[in-house]
């Protein structure tokens, strides 16, 4: 199943191999119309494959509430971090 | 029609060579449009079931990626293990919110297990309805662009049986022509036996009056030279013949 070479710039981050890594991070756009574009991309590939079917599961939303969890513990960790029980680990 | 104009300029190896004509409008276009493949069908239908998701947070990829190496029981070990980790170096913390987390979780997977099919069935219905009205809109204009293509069809059809139309309405006219000719003929020929009646009448009232008046004339002038003489002897001489006549039949008798 050889395809034709897609170039590095197109490829998923997932898709491409170790030893692409600098090159792929080099060739993304870091403009903000880059970023918009990238969140944009992102959004609609989960919207596409989560939510925007005939019968959607819990899965859609629980994953963006558990994101939403996680998140908000990663930006609370520095209060969050007084209120350990030990200090030494 | 006007679709059909719109689907041909939609060609994107035409719309390409018509760019750099658009900057003449008011809006200045810098970039070309319509570069990307053009869908023009109708768009695939939504898919039935979205990506799967295990325990409901995990999507399955994750345990597929790691089943070639690991097998099944592969990411549940990577969470009790993280899990562990998390507690044990306090990256996770174990305080007050851990609780009322651990509730809501619980509260949230038991109303989830117990009524989400109800949900389910209900949010489906919905979207039956919907896709039911929509379905009806579209099936009833099919049928009405139908109907109107064979109403279409049925008045070219017609149209071909134009030329009856034309034959009887030049025979009509032909006969109209033929009606009218034929009466104008009937009043010429009845005004002019008019007038020759006249003239035969004239001709024989004055022959009547001269014939008459040429009596009357001859009577008046024969009276007027019979003189008293004349009209004695005449008589005498019929008295004469009287009684010759007399005697003659009395000899006879």
């Amino acid at each position: 199943m050889a395809d034709r070479p897609v170039p590095v710039k197109d490829l998923k981050l997932l898709d491409i191999k170790l030893g692409q890594l600098p090159g792929w991070l080099a060739s993304r756009n870091y403009s903000p119309m880059g970023f918009v574009n990238g969140y944009r991309r992102g959004y609609n590939r989960f919207y596409s494959k989560y939510i925007d079917v005939k019968k959607g599961g819990i899965g859609g939303i629980a994953m963006l509430l558990t994101g939403y969890v996680l998140i908000s513990y990663i930006w609370n960790y520095d209060h969050i971090k007084h209120e350990r029980w030990r200090r030494y680990h | 029609m006007l679709v059909r104009l719109v689907l041909r300029g939609l060609a994107p190896a035409a719309l390409r060579s018509l760019a750099p004509a658009l900057s003449a409008g008011a809006v200045h276009v810098s970039r070309p449009l319509h570069t990307s493949q053009q869908h023009l069908a109708p768009l695939p239908p939504l898919p039935e079931t979205g990506g799967k998701v295990r325990h409901g947070v995990i999507p399955e990829e994750f345990f597929q990626f790691l089943y070639p190496k690991t097998g099944v029981t592969g990411p549940y070990m990577l969470g009790t293990g993280l899990l562990l980790y998390f507690l044990s170096k306090e990256i996770y913390v174990i305080n007050h919110e851990t609780l009322a987390g651990l509730s809501i979780v619980g509260i949230l997977i038991y109303g989830i297990k117990k009524y989400g099919g109800n949900v389910a069935a209900f949010a489906d219905k919905l979207i039956e309805e919907q896709m039911a009205t929509l379905t009806d809109v579209k099936d009833s204009m099919i049928n009405s662009l139908e109907k109107a293509i064979e109403d279409e069809k049925k008045e070219q059809w017609r149209v071909e049986g134009r030329h009856y139309l034309f034959d009887t309405k030049r025979n009509n006219i032909a006969m109209l022509l033929e009606t009218n000719y034929r009466e104008r003929l009937l009043t010429v020929y009845t005004e002019v036996k008019k007038r020759l009646d006249y003239q035969v009448a004239v001709q024989h009232f004055m022959r009547r009056k001269e014939q008459d008046h040429m009596i009357s004339w001859v009577e008046q002038s024969v009276r007027k030279s019979i003189t008293a003489q004349q009209e004695k002897e005449s008589i005498a001489k019929c008295i004469l013949d009287l009684k010759m006549l007399s005697r003659s039949a009395q000899a006879a008798v």
